[in-house]
């Protein structure tokens, strides 16, 4: 099987948020960046246990600049075969997936990975884009993905529950918590990523799509009100008259 | 030019989040000066209700292949009917078909799109929106200056509002892809509000020792009609099922009432629930970071302070 396991990296979720001056973008000085965790953790994971079980090859594809190598080589060590990255700021949504399809379109991918969405725009349209792009089904939010030849079994979140679909062979899936279990690379692996092969490729010509323009920090909350305990009444009182909750 | 609001229907059903998407439409709509047209696909009941939250116009395309979900099937008939009807900007919820089609859409008309917005779009010249990013730490402005504009609204962030009239519903032949998918089975929790549309969700964690507690967590949300959530580690080992995870690699919320009982408030966890409109917290520990989140807290045993909030609601109930 040839899989393709599209990785983004993110500020991790405990980093402080900061912007530079007129707003206008993320203040990247300090900012702890790690790789998207549904890529890492179930995407990248369910891919290379289909390879051990079924053969075939697993390739990493990131849009991004060389500062990106870092995570890439991390999805090596994990245990990816080869990686590309396609030089270029991930402009948006649009754009990345422009990047993707273009890459993925002539290169027999039997299965494209992505993540449910990113942790910090919480897009969760680029997976979509790509499989428009490409003309193929595309499940999205993926809990589950077995494969028997060229049929696979997903079961995909929705509200309250999921649903179990069967399709054929080649689509775009992305990942959510439940597809595999988080893998350590161990030093061997990332003695080996270090050799790997990582292709560096020109992007190509795209439109831009929606663009961030400006951020602002979220309305600072006022202080917690506290309630005695021994006093629930209060508490319902204050829900149901101040917050107008219940 | 019209605004093209996507109204899915799993089970023939629309739900609270279709009503929020058609009254976001026609609020876009007004300020483009256009009308607002909702479509459904598939079987679906009282679509022409959409009428009443801002729809002037509801299209059903009836195809009974579309009764189950596709996404790629999905794109296709709304890119059709948008075009039928001269529609430019097509807004969804952010549930899970919208997530899905969202991107396929945006792709298939060439237009900027953004997932999950929270607030009415402005139009002085550019067509801005915003959303939350990085775990509610910062909103973005989006600008969209292609033509085509694509956009999911996040649940609970538009309230319904009844702006008209109900409608005859028009059908609209349009050429249906055959499916590449089968859906073979549809598993869903019956009778409880499924988490992401929740008004009111209470929710516990690692405080509560053990899966054996959880009766004074399920009375309380029996009593206020609240879906039960959880934290990460009580889902991990096994004390709650999977599907109650709220967090940032669990289901995102933003109900009106959030209630947190002894769960410490860890960044990943207020990632997926500090859109809530009310955060109610009650933990022992003066000092869990949850309390500079919340709006109202509680500090005691939550084994002396769930029985007696829950027996201060019936009283109230009683009152009312
Ligand atoms: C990458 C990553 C992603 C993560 N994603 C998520 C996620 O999506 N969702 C999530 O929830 N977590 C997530 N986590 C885990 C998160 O960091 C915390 O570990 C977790 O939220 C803690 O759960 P808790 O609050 O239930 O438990 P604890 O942190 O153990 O807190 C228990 C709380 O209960 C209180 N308590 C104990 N006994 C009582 C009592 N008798 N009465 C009242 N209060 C009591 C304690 O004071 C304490 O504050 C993630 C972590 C990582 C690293
Ligand atoms: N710059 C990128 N390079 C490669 N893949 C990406 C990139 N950005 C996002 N993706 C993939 O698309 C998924 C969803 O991203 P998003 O639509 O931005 O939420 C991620 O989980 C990745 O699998």
């Amino acid at each position: 099987m040839k899989l393709l396991v599209c990785i983004s990296k993110t500020p991790d979720t405990t980093t402080k948020i900061a912007f530079t001056s007129d707003n206008s973008a993320l203040d990247t000085a300090g900012v702890q960046y790690i790789m998207n965790p549904y890529d890492e953790w179930y995407a990248l994971v369910r891919a290379l246990e289909l390879k051990e079980a079924n053969g075939g090859t697993v390739t990493i594809l990131n849009v991004g600049p060389a500062a990106n190598d870092q995570v890439i080589r991390k999805g090596l060590a994990i245990g990816a075969d080869d990686a590309a990255r396609i030089d270029s700021e991930p402009k948006s949504s649009l754009y990345v997936a422009k990047q993707i399809a273009a890459f993925a379109k002539d290169g027999g991918y039997d299965i494209i990975f992505c993540g449910k969405e990113t942790i910090d725009y919480n897009g969760s349209e680029i997976p979509g884009m790509v499989a428009e792009f490409l003309d193929m089904p595309f499940i999205s939010y993926a809990s589950k993905l077995d494969v028997a030849g060229n049929r696979a079994t997903v079961a995909r979140d929705i509200e309250g529950g999921k649903e179990i679909i069967e399709l054929d062979t080649p689509f775009v899936v992305s990942a959510a918590k439940g597809m595999a279990e988080q893998r350590i690379p161990n030093m061997r692996g990332i003695m080996m990523a270090k050799r790997k092969p990582l292709k560096v490729v020109a992007p190509v010509d795209t439109l831009e799509g929606a663009v961030a323009v400006a951020y602002d920090l979220p309305p600072a909350k006022s202080a917690v009100k506290l309630v005695d305990p021994e006093n629930m009444d209060e508490l319902v009182r204050l829900l149901h008259e101040e917050a107008k909750a219940i | 030019m019209s605004v093209l609001v996507y109204v899915d229907s799993p089970e023939g059903q629309i739900k609270k989040s279709g009503q929020e998407a058609v009254t976001y439409g026609r609020k876009v709509a007004d300020m483009l000066g256009t009308d607002c047209v909702a479509v459904t696909l598939g079987d679906t009941n009282d679509a022409g209700l959409l009428g009443v939250y801002g729809a002037s116009k509801v299209i059903n395309v009836g195809d009974v292949s579309l009764n189950s979900f596709d996404s790629q099937a999905a794109t296709s008939v709304i890119a059709q009917v948008a075009s039928n009807v001269g529609a430019n900007v097509i807004i969804m919820s952010h549930n899970a078909r919208g997530k899905a089609v969202v991107g396929r859409l945006a792709a298939r008309m060439d237009a900027g799109s953004v997932a999950g917005v929270n607030a009415l779009p402005t139009n002085d010249g550019a067509f801005r929106v915003k959303k939350n990013v990085f775990s509610g730490k910062a909103i973005a402005t989006y600008e969209i200056a292609s033509e085509n504009k694509v956009i999911s609204v996040m649940g609970n962030s538009i309230p319904p509002e009844e702006l008209g009239a109900a409608v005859e519903v028009e059908s609209m032949s349009v050429e249906v892809p055959a499916s590449k998918v089968t859906v073979k089975e549809v598993d869903t929790v019956k009778g409880t509000v499924p988490l992401p549309e929740a008004e009111l969700v209470v929710s516990a964690g690692r405080g509560m020792k053990g899966p054996e507690n959880w009766g004074i967590i399920e009375e309380l949300a029996d009593e206020l009609a609240a879906t039960t959530a959880c934290s990460r580690p009580v889902a991990d080992v096994g004390w709650r099922p999977h599907h109650e995870h709220v967090g940032q690699t669990g289901v995102a919320i933003r109900p009106n009432l959030y209630f947190a009982i002894g769960i410490s408030g860890a960044i990943q966890h207020l990632a997926g629930v500090n859109s809530s409109k009310t955060i109610v917290v009650i933990n022992k520990d003066p000092e869990a970071p949850f309390f500079k989140a919340a709006d109202y807290g509680v500090v005691g045993d939550l084994f002396d302070v769930v029985p007696r909030l829950t027996e201060s609601i019936k009283k109230f109930k009683a009152a009312q």
